[in-house]
């Protein structure tokens, strides 16, 4: 590989090369192609939340205005349903984190009958799509007579995030070294101790990776939410309300908002983590 | 899934359970259930219960006034296919569509992001991530924006006379892109591309560099180094990503939805419809379990070609 990255440092110094310099990198080139692809939709998102549209959609360009900047909650509801959604990952992160560790400390560290009956029912949810699983709990709601409504949208959160928490953990739980905790007993550790200080801190990124997934998927999820929420409105459901009805330059503030927010916790998160590892070298 | 998992447990269960007394083998024999156990019921009740009651609401008939009644019509599958089949065939083109296109686009990105990045590749990765946090649906509504009739992508499409070519193949439509199958396949390798490119990333980067320094010694070309070392050793990640694009792919209803017209309505679109304006319970159940069949059926087909059963 190294080879591979002086030939590239040449080829970058000098770019007119021809079809061989293209044909070097045409994988990078695809790739980038792709990261454009993949990116470009947020960018659209971030100019239109800059337009002051001419009717009720903002598919168009009109001129630049930082209206819907200034006034966020402009619209009626928006923000109702944006502060729902909020509370409605929260607890379903809180909820299906707190199961799914259970779940993957269990199949990772112990040995027991309908192990391959769990693997199977924690697998499930993940490779079905979602709106079969959306229509059966709501036959199950209809019929048992349930309220559709905060607790009907939660309760399919936590289930549908169950399984990706269980994976992530369950991963971090599974590549850590058994001895580790065997060492902590043989310093006389109690069983708790050795939870606390010596297997909850390793498991703790897979805990943290499965609790962030899960936050991003509940707050995310149109398609369970919108079989199981009766009247209830949450921010997807807006927004998706707002397709039909006209869309509010707001809709992409809120987007823009959400995706800077998102790479500033990740850029933050990276910078931490490369500090911490400089503090140990050094 | 049998209640197997879920222990009766024993008359000492109770001593064994209280703080403070000495372990018994016991007790540390049911420490993983009692861990399973409210997550399991969990999914034991808001999912696998729902499946089974969804199985015995498509054999009912009735109307929502008089209620609905077990009545053995097995009937509704015949008349949901028979009515519906265009959107199931529809569901699977489409989605393996969009599935191929993840493939061919995501995997040079994994390949960069795995091998060519170098001290970007923290950079790129939240490029591919961070869109996650950005709303899915404000994100396929922004598609509305970029394919919009006279805008500059369809403008640019059509002075290169692609879109004589597409509505040739039936892709698109005249002039425009949006609702046609090409929006819709767009949005829907869009939205699912990331779920490509991460299962590819991980296959990919366990793949030991020097592998490809010692095809190189042996005189392989770059591109038989790839065919012959890389592909078949991120086969895990290939199979991975094209479940996990292929097959939320099939049932979704969103972006056929907004980004295409009644012409390309998938199965998701009708299992909604059924179930949350026609209220015709049994229908929406019937269609649902048929997707799920189909889905499960191709799943295990394709697993077994390809051959990797270690991905659970």
């Amino acid at each position: 590989m190294a080879v591979h990255e002086t030939t590239e440092a040449t080829a970058a110094r000098t770019p007119n090369r021809g079809p061989r310099w293209l044909r070097r990198h045409l994988i990078t080139i695809a790739g980038l192609c792709t990261l454009g692809y993949l990116v470009l939709p947020n960018l659209v998102v971030m100019v239109f939340s800059f337009n002051k549209p001419n009717g009720r959609f903002n598919y168009q360009w009109q001129r630049f205005s930082t209206d819907a900047w200034s006034d966020p909650c402009g619209v009626a509801d928006l923000c109702g349903s944006l502060g729902l959604s909020l509370q409605l990952a929260l607890w379903a992160t809180v909820g299906a984190t707190v199961l799914g560790t259970m779940i993957a400390f269990a199949l990772a560290r112990y040995r027991f009958r309908a192990r391959a009956g769990v693997n199977t029912l924690i697998f499930l949810p993940m490779a079905m799509p979602e709106v079969v699983m959306a229509a059966s709990l709501a036959t199950l709601f209809l019929n048992m007579g349930i309220q559709f409504g905060f607790w009907t949208i939660l309760i399919a959160h936590i289930m549908f995030c169950l399984s990706f928490v269980v994976t992530a953990v369950k991963a971090r739980v599974m590549s850590m070294d058994p001895r580790l905790e065997q060492a902590a007993q043989d310093l006389y550790a109690t069983p708790v101790q050795t939870f606390l200080r010596v297997t909850l801190p390793i498991a703790a990124p897979g805990i943290a990776a499965g609790a962030l997934l899960s936050f991003a998927l509940s707050f995310d999820d149109f398609i369970i939410t919108n079989f199981n929420a009766g009247s209830t409105v949450t921010f997807p459901m807006f927004v998706w309300g707002s397709a039909q009805r006209g869309t509010p330059v707001q809709i992409n503030v809120i987007g823009t908002a959400m995706f800077l927010l998102a790479v500033l916790c990740v850029v933050v998160g990276q910078l931490a983590d490369a500090r911490r590892k400089r503090s140990k070298r050094s | 899934m049998t209640t197997t998992e879920t222990p009766a447990p024993p008359d000492g269960q109770a001593a064994a359970a209280a703080p403070g007394i000495h372990k018994t083998p016991a007790r540390k024999r049911l420490v993983p259930y009692w861990l399973l156990l409210p997550g399991i019921l969990w999914l034991i009740v808001f999912f696998a219960a729902p499946l089974v009651y969804q199985a015995s609401t498509s054999i009912q008939t009735g109307s929502l006034e008089e209620g609905f009644k077990v009545t053995w019509h097995f009937a509704t599958y015949w008349d949901a296919l028979g009515e519906y089949w265009p959107q199931f065939v529809r569901s699977v083109l489409y989605a393996a569509t969009a599935t191929v296109l993840c493939l061919l686009l995501g995997y040079p990105l994994a390949y960069l992001i795995a091998f060519k990045a170098g001290r970007w590749r923290n950079v790129v990765m939240i490029l591919v991530i961070a869109p996650f946090f950005t709303s899915f649906l404000i994100r396929t509504l922004a598609w509305k924006t970029i394919l919009a009739d006279g805008g500059p992508v369809v403008g640019v499409l059509n002075s290169l006379h692609v879109l004589d070519v597409t509505s040739w193949l039936g892709l698109t439509e005249g002039q425009r892109v949006l609702a046609t199958p090409l929006a819709v396949v767009c949005g829907l390798t869009y939205n699912f591309l990331p779920f490509m490119v991460l299962p590819l990333y991980t296959s990919l980067e366990r793949i030991d560099p020097r592998l490809h320094e010692a095809a190189g010694d042996l005189y392989a070309r770059p591109s038989t180094t790839f065919r012959r070392v890389t592909f078949p050793l991120s086969m895990p990640g290939v199979v991975a990503g094209t479940l996990l694009t292929f097959i939320p792919a099939a049932g979704d209803y969103i972006n056929a939805e907004l980004l295409g017209s009644t012409d390309q309505k998938m199965i998701g679109n009708v299992i909604q419809s059924q179930f949350l304006r026609v209220l015709d319970y049994p229908t929406a159940a019937a269609l649902s379990f048929l997707l799920m069949a189909a889905i499960l059926a191709m799943v295990t087909i394709y697993i077994r070609k390809s051959g990797t059963e270690d991905l659970v």
